[in-house]
């Protein structure tokens, strides 16, 4: 396939990891930011490769993760409801609320769709003028353009049954807030391609000079994944803190400025609460005042905002990439994808659940 | 499937009633005029409550129930899915597939043409794999508690293996080898369900595999283990067979086939073809010796003519399935957990 199979040579492979280990002379410790980045990391044992000096942490960049169980609880609610039709992605339906899940409540009889598109969900609401019409509006800046066209496009058509439960997420305050922690390793970064398609990385050059950081804009393929750790080791071995852009197939740096103008338009930044990470200033996007009439926390009553309670899932310090997801405890053990303590182990762009299908060796904590 | 040019009716109705199913008149009139005669076979015409087989040796019965929406998806449908689908896995058992029995429960309401084509598939799909519809049942719910028809097929066949087909034979060594591209089946059926809209028309894989198998065991081939690669893909079918076999196995994921199309699907979506269902795709575990043999043979045959070798049983941790990636890093292959969904981004 073209555009794809050309950056999973073996051949290309090998000679990017033994670049990497001729440049490489100290330990450095970097993060990739993306879930979609941990997932090819582990399925394609891009880690294997690497001189034993580059330790990669996986970051926050699972939407589903960070949602806080509050807005889970308040999708679970709206559900419930006579009369409401909840659209939603397909990976929110196994996220476990308080209480349970969507699939769950699918089949307690709640009617909650899976789409593959907010448009679709405008759709529903079309053909059913007589249900109240919500979508559970997830994820980073990647999501958040369509998210927002939806938004828009309801506006535009007067159509009333429709609304949206917004918990959407921005990388750059993350990545800051990942910096200011206390006994922070991270040394570099490899930033969401998909995200900087939408943005652009002109953001991450203020984070890049002020933390003194690389900050490499890197794809999902093998080889993106490979040149990224590259030019980020190269960086640092020289001493050097710059924005790269390794994904210049895709992203530019002003991003994609028709996007941006729809999210500005219809979303304004908001703090957020993530799971794992606590509040976050300017973290998320909300309804702008001007779109609120169609938000869901307008019509079903707002999402709480408590503190999280943290149980025996380590969740949040795998989020934090303070541990490897197969060194908690419950890795494997009480915690797996039928039966998960967090949402790491349940998505599939989470880090728990990736090592757990791609990475349970004879022997080690992980057995059945 | 035949050309069908005017709306089917039975007694002047043109869909489903409750009254068909109510075991009367109408009941059997409806079997006279569109089930008899597709299925055509002494059995079926002596209209007794069962049929009576003349059966001597080791036999393998199995049972199976269909349930797919949409009805018709592109390369098959549910009806030709009923019969393909317990033929195989009689197959699976080193059988050769001989009679099959088929249940309907049918929706009020569903257009007799509709029911007319299913059961034409699936006279169609017998009468290519050899075997015989020669006892059914037929029952009728009311609207909007069926999507359609559902189907359960049973059947039987004459064991033809001289030694057991089965995940305990499996030894340390033995060979996997796969009949061809797989992810067709699931990827279709989900195209046609989520109206996703595909540039290139993906085509059910939906198939009778009997004929392949039973050239191997004709042949002399040391097949240890036979299994079709239907829900939970071949990932599933490599984890159950290493379990049982209380063995590990190691593929190569660069030796597995995915057509580009279905391959750039699951990328969109954010699905492994290794957990994909097929509904004509086997894997045979055969003895090292005989793997050029059995691929020579499995070529010669339109419905398994792209096998190939993917990998080994060795020993190690019982049902561990490891595969080498496209860049030479391993990963562990496991069953997929609950239902396939998309992801967000």
């Amino acid at each position: 396939m073209k555009y794809r199979d050309e950056y999973r040579t073996p051949e290309a492979a090998r000679a990017y990891a033994e670049a990497i280990t001729r440049i490489t002379t100290r330990p450095w410790t970097l993060m990739e930011v993306c879930g979609g980045q941990t997932n090819a990391i582990v399925r394609f044992g891009i880690d294997q490769l690497l001189p034993e000096e580059i330790t990669l942490i996986h970051g926050p960049g699972c939407p589903v993760c960070v949602t806080p169980i509050d807005y889970i609880d308040k999708a679970l609610e709206i559900a419930a409801t006579p009369g409401v039709v909840l659209c939603t992605f397909g990976d929110m339906l196994r996220v476990p609320g308080t209480q349970s899940d969507l699939a769950a409540a699918r089949a307690r009889g709640a009617d909650v769709r899976v789409v593959y598109s907010p448009l679709e969900a405008l759709a529903v609401a079309r053909e059913h003028p007589d249900c109240e019409v919500v979508f559970f509006a997830v994820g980073f800046e990647t999501t958040a353009p369509a998210n927002a066209m939806a938004v828009y496009q309801a506006e535009r058509e007067g159509l009333v049954n429709f609304s949206v439960l917004v918990s959407q997420v921005l990388v750059p305050p993350a990545i800051r807030a990942l910096l200011e922690r206390p006994g922070n390793r991270i040394q570099g970064f490899l930033a969401a391609g998909h995200v900087c398609t939408v943005t652009g990385y002109g953001e991450y050059e203020p984070i890049a000079d002020q933390y003194r950081v690389p900050i490499v804009v890197t794809g999902f393929e093998p080889l993106d994944i490979l040149e990224g750790v590259y030019r980020c080791i190269s960086q640092l071995e020289q001493g050097e803190h710059r924005v790269e852009n390794q994904y210049s197939r895709a992203v530019r740096r002003p991003g994609n400025q028709l996007a941006q103008q729809v999210m500005e338009t219809v979303f304004q930044v908001v703090p957020r609460q993530w799971r794992g990470m606590g509040g976050i200033p300017e973290s998320g996007l909300g309804l702008s005042p001007e779109y609120r009439t169609f938000d869901a926390e307008a019509r079903f009553g707002e999402v709480s905002d408590r503190e999280e309670v943290v149980g025996e899932c380590a969740s949040g310090a795998v989020l934090r990439g303070e541990i490897r997801p197969d060194q908690c405890p419950a890795f494997g053990t009480r915690c797996t994808p039928e039966q998960p303590l967090g949402v790491t182990m349940v998505s599939e762009e989470g880090a728990c659940a990736a090592y757990y299908r791609y990475r349970r060796h004879a022997g080690g904590p992980s057995d059945e | 499937m035949s050309d069908i040019h005017c709306p089917v009716t039975v007694d002047g109705q043109d869909v489903v009633t409750m009254a068909h199913g109510g075991g009367g008149r109408a009941t059997a009139r409806l079997l006279d005029s569109l089930f008899r005669p597709a299925f055509d076979n002494p059995w079926l015409e002596r209209q007794h409550d069962g049929a009576v087989l003349d059966m001597a040796g080791a036999m393998a019965f199995t049972t199976d129930s269909y349930v797919v929406r949409p009805l018709f998806f592109p390369g098959s449908d549910i009806g030709a899915m009923a019969v393909h689908g317990t033929v195989n896995d009689l197959a699976m058992c080193g059988a050769e597939p001989q009679y099959l029995s088929a249940g309907f429960i049918l929706e009020e309401g569903l257009p007799l043409t509709t029911l007319r084509q299913v059961i034409d598939s699936m006279a169609s799909a017998a009468r290519k794999a050899g075997v015989r519809i020669v006892t059914g049942d037929l029952k009728v719910v009311e609207r909007g508690k069926a999507d359609g028809l559902y189907i359960n097929t049973a059947g039987v066949g004459r064991i033809v293996a001289a030694d057991p087909v089965e995940p305990g034979q499996v030894r340390s060594g033995d060979r996997v080898l796969l009949s061809g591209d797989i992810g067709r089946h699931g990827i279709a059926v989900m195209a046609a369900r989520e109206k996703l809209d595909l540039e290139s028309a993906i085509e059910s894989d939906c198939a009778s595999i009997a004929s392949p198998v039973l050239a191997l065991l004709h042949e002399g081939i040391a097949v240890r283990c036979l299994r079709d690669l239907t829900r939970g893909g071949l990932a599933s079918g490599l984890v159950e067979v290493a379990e049982t076999a209380g063995l590990a196995a190691r593929i190569q994921e660069a030796d597995i086939p995915v057509r580009e199309d279905v391959s750039a699907v699951c990328e969109l979506l954010g699905l492994d073809p290794l957990h994909v269902a097929n509904e004509g795709r086997f894997m045979a575990v055969v003895a090292p010796e005989d793997v050029d043999r059995a691929l020579a043979i499995l070529r010669c045959h339109r419905v398994s003519k792209a096998a190939v070798e993917i990998g080994r049983f060795q020993e190690g941790r019982a049902g561990q399935v490891t595969a080498e990636s496209l860049i030479g890093g391993t990963r562990i292959v496991d069953r997929l957990s609950g239902e396939q969904l998309p992801r967000i981004c």
